[in-house]
């Protein structure tokens, strides 16, 4: 018989096996398509490993994938500590991509020194304001986050389309709907010479990194995790909790309007709306493979952004539905979440099933 | 001539390595009540949820008399069995529907789900019949939330009797009545067990168990440490028995009255889903006494506790913390020098998920000991941590464990170094004991005396007339959201006290 028992502490061996059996047990479970489909299982996996890992250019790929997984990732993680459920970080990502073209694309000009920055602090801002006002209806109003934020995706990608057809259009686009190019100074740097890996990973680690610290070792981050983990208790102490939660959600919304930043400026050049094969929503898997952890968030992005990336080439090569890497991706998120029960329960094997987790 | 009904032989029960229930057995006669006394881990629950068939035990047997009086065992493992062989269980929480009738209450569950129209009337009758018998009074057509917790109580044990229960644990069932209401409740055990009932009668107030009960027995750390006919007994040798070492009262400081420190001024607050709020309420408490609170839950004390807290603002009137009016914020309650214990700990007063020391510095996270430049000084916070861990025995793994695995008390020992720590001019302290152990209580009221010996004002807001009695220096009396001065307990009888909780004023009591 097996027997749930409630745990006291997690310890560090079983908070790190968690998520990376759960990716394990992502791929074991997405051999059972590739059987069916009739593809040899082992030289799926080989040809997987070798096109997101194989070669310098298969690296660079990678990372290049895992750069919005990053700031999506981040900006789940961020809001989820809090328990301020941020669904609309495709949304936000659009919408920071959005003002980087309306600032970077000639509206203004300057020396790239201040360019750049003056495009990312655009972005920022614009998928701040997306998150700031659900988070807003629901500290004042009771508004379930969950559905504004959700909903919210739907009609900035419908607005980014309106306005790709309108204001923005590109004249030289010969009518395509995508935004005019952005300037050259607005442009982020190439990490490596003949790749597309540019400088917006520098960006998402520098976020990761300022994320943990802020969690880590600063009052705001105390004050985030204390109003997430219980509102009740934070403000019997005193601390400000609607301010905690407007900080969060605007530091959220901010992180995911940097993915579309930075996939603007540091890789396509111009806005159309499929900026993003659901970057955002992909951001929530990352950061729950993550545990929420900042620096835990690089790690999965890679770890995602390898399937995707591996599955494309792997498809390719045996004429299998590249679909195969949302699938891992899905499969991922639902091992994660079984694989989550391993750390407030301990399994044992024994007699008495009949008391699961009772206590005196 | 005794007639065994319930023989509980030698039940063992273990969680992982904690032995919840060693060998423990305990008989019950026709007709008899057996009241069963125990700190909180002592083994009480477990014992009743095995025999309610909520788990199965490791070792032993429960054995039930069947209705020709044979004794035979109770399948393990299943309510359903237990329910048939006649066990009826009163839980402290009531398990009610609110917006359904007492009537439908009582009877839903034993119809046949299969027919598909009902015919009240043989069942209204059937009940009817058992009211008079048992004098147990309700009105069957009101829906169960609008009734009086009293009533609500006499649904329960209706349901019980409905279902030809012979035998009726009754989990700690004067928590939540009125000294007179709980008066009622033992006239109407007395007239049920005279017609063959027996009780097992869960409880840690001491003074009613030895009114009630014919039989006591006492578990202690999973075992049944002493079982005596209720002969002779006294509060001493049962706390004794329970707590396994002497006891002594709280002694009283003998301070001088100081200045007012806290000052009500016709306040007044709304209630809130049902629960009274505050009505034109003068108080005052000085520095170096301790006040007490007394009244029947949900007579405005939240109202209050909020009001003082800083979580609620008064919609009339002042409340003035040394002289000062208090803003209705938590932060300046904390600054005006307040030392707060709420009433529902697990919601208001912890964080779970944080760690023991995380807590600790909760109030003052903005403080120059918790933080230098926005950044946590880890080094200032552990130590302090350490240093209230040591002071006031709260027993952790350590500063970094989590609070959520704390028992009741020693969370209840951390929001007291957190709230007392800071040398507060006035304590406001919400149900501080409820649901705590006679050791942990006692560190309780020995910290409120301390921090009253020290200066402090101290408003104690009680459900426990006896821990009302022993502490405060003046009693007030709380009824739909009126505060009423009763004066010094040494002066006041329970009876009288019981009334105004109940609500008749002080000149007619």
């Amino acid at each position: 018989m097996i027997r749930l028992e409630p745990r006291a502490s997690v310890p560090p061996l079983v908070a790190a096996a968690v998520p990376v059996g759960a990716g394990v047990a992502a791929l074991a479970l997405a051999a059972v398509p590739l059987m069916l489909a009739g593809v040899d299982v082992g030289r799926a996996f080989a040809l997987m490993a070798g096109g997101a890992l194989g070669s310098t250019f298969a690296v660079t790929e990678t990372l290049t994938r895992a750069t919005p997984l990053v700031f999506t990732g981040l900006a789940a993680a961020v809001a989820f500590r809090a328990r301020l459920w941020n669904i609309g970080g495709e949304g936000q990502l659009y919408a920071g991509a959005l003002a980087a073209v309306a600032v970077g694309a000639g509206a203004v000009t300057l020396p790239p020194l201040l360019m750049v920055p003056l495009v990312v602090v655009a972005g920022m801002l614009a998928g701040a304001l997306l998150m700031v006002v659900p988070t807003i209806m629901r500290t004042r109003f009771g508004v379930d986050e969950v559905v504004t934020t959700l909903l919210s995706n739907f009609v900035v990608v419908l607005f980014v389309s309106m306005m790709l057809d309108g204001p923005l259009k590109d004249p030289m686009g010969g009518g395509w709907p995508q935004s005019a190019p952005i300037l050259a100074e607005a442009e982020l740097p190439r990490l490596v010479a003949q790749t597309r890996l540019h400088a917006g990973l520098v960006m998402a680690l520098a976020a990761a990194l300022l994320v943990y610290g802020l969690d880590r070792f600063t009052v705001w981050g105390f004050e985030a995790r204390a109003v997430g983990l219980n509102p009740a208790a934070a403000r019997f102490a005193g601390l400000r909790v609607n301010a905690t939660f407007l900080r969060v959600g605007a530091l959220s919304g901010a992180l995911a309007g940097l993915a579309g930043v930075s996939e603007v400026i540091g890789l396509k050049g111009y806005l159309t709306t499929d900026l993003s094969p659901g970057f955002g929503y992909t951001g929530i898997v990352v950061a729950m493979l993550a545990m929420l952890n900042p620096l835990g968030v690089v790690a999965s992005a890679v770890f995602l952004a390898a399937v995707f990336v591996g599955a494309d080439s792997m498809g390719r090569a045996l004429g299998v539905s590249t679909y195969i890497a949302s699938l891992i991706v899905a499969l991922s998120l639902v091992s994660m979440l079984v694989g989550q029960m391993f750390l407030t329960w301990r399994v044992r094997l024994g007699r008495g099933a009949a008391a699961a987790g009772g206590r005196p | 001539m005794s007639l065994p009904v319930l023989d509980i032989d030698r039940v063992t029960k273990r969680f992982g390595a904690l032995l919840a229930n060693d060998a423990v057995s305990l008989s019950l006669d026709r007709g008899e009540v057996l009241a069963l006394l125990g700190e909180n881990g002592a083994g009480k629950t477990t014992l009743m949820s095995i025999l309610f068939g909520h788990y199965v035990a490791d070792e032993g047997e429960v054995r039930v008399a069947g209705p020709d009086g044979r004794m035979a065992p109770l399948p393990p493992g299943s309510p359903k069995a237990a329910i048939a062989a006649g066990i009826g269980m009163v839980h402290q929480h009531f398990a009610l529907a609110d917006s359904l009738s007492a009537f439908d209450n009582i009877v839903l569950g034993t119809e046949p789900l299969w027919r598909p129209w009902r015919a009240p009337r043989p069942e209204r009758q059937r009940l009817e019949g058992l009211m008079a018998d048992s004098g147990l009074a309700v009105d069957l057509a009101v829906p169960a939330g609008r009734l009086t917790v009293g009533e609500r109580q006499r649904v329960e044990i209706l349901k019980a009797l409905y279902r030809d229960a012979r035998i009726l644990v009754l989990d700690e069932p004067t928590a939540v009545l009125t000294p007179q209401e709980a008066d009622g409740l033992f006239a109407t055990l007395d007239k049920l067990t005279a017609r063959g009932l027996s009780v097992i009668f869960i409880s840690h107030k001491l003074g009613e168990v030895l009114a009630v009960a014919d039989r006591v027995a006492v578990l202690r750390q999973g075992r049944k440490v002493f079982e005596a006919a209720n002969d002779g007994l006294d509060r001493g040798t049962l706390a004794e028995a329970m707590v396994g070492r002497p006891l002594a009262p709280p002694q009283r400081p003998a301070v001088r009255r100081g200045p007012p420190v806290l000052v009500l001024d016709g306040v007044g607050v709304p209630g809130r889903q049902g629960r009274a709020g505050l009505e034109a309420a003068e108080l005052t408490v000085h520095a170096g006494e301790v006040v007490g609170i007394a009244g029947v839950s949900g007579n405005g004390q939240e109202a209050l506790a909020a009001v003082i807290s800083g979580l609620a603002a008064p919609t009339a009137g002042r409340v003035l913390v040394d002289g000062a009016p208090l803003a209705p914020r938590p932060a300046a309650a904390v600054a005006a020098g307040i030392g707060r214990i709420p009433e529902d700990r697990h919601r208001d007063g912890v964080v779970g998920d944080m760690s023991v020391e995380e807590n600790l510095v909760l109030e003052d996270l903005f403080g120059p000991g918790t933080q230098r430049r926005g950044l946590l000084r880890f080094g200032a916070i552990r130590r302090r941590a350490l240093k209230a861990i040591a002071d006031y025995d709260v027993r952790c793994p350590g500063p970094a464990a989590k609070v959520r695995a704390l028992s009741g008390g020693n969370m209840q020992k951390l929001l007291l170094a957190r709230a007392l720590e800071p040398e507060p001019t006035l304590v406001v302290a919400a149900q501080p004991s409820r649901g705590l152990d006679i050791g942990a209580t006692q560190a309780v009221h020995a910290r409120l005396l301390a921090a009253c010996a020290r200066g402090a004002a101290v408003l104690l807001i009680s459900e426990d007339l006896d821990e009302l009695m022993a502490l405060s220096d003046r009693l007030y009396v709380i009824f739909h959201g009126r505060l009423a001065e009763a004066g010094s307990p040494d002066a006041l009888d329970v009876r009288r006290i019981g009334l105004m909780m109940a609500g008749q004023p002080a000149e007619a009591a």
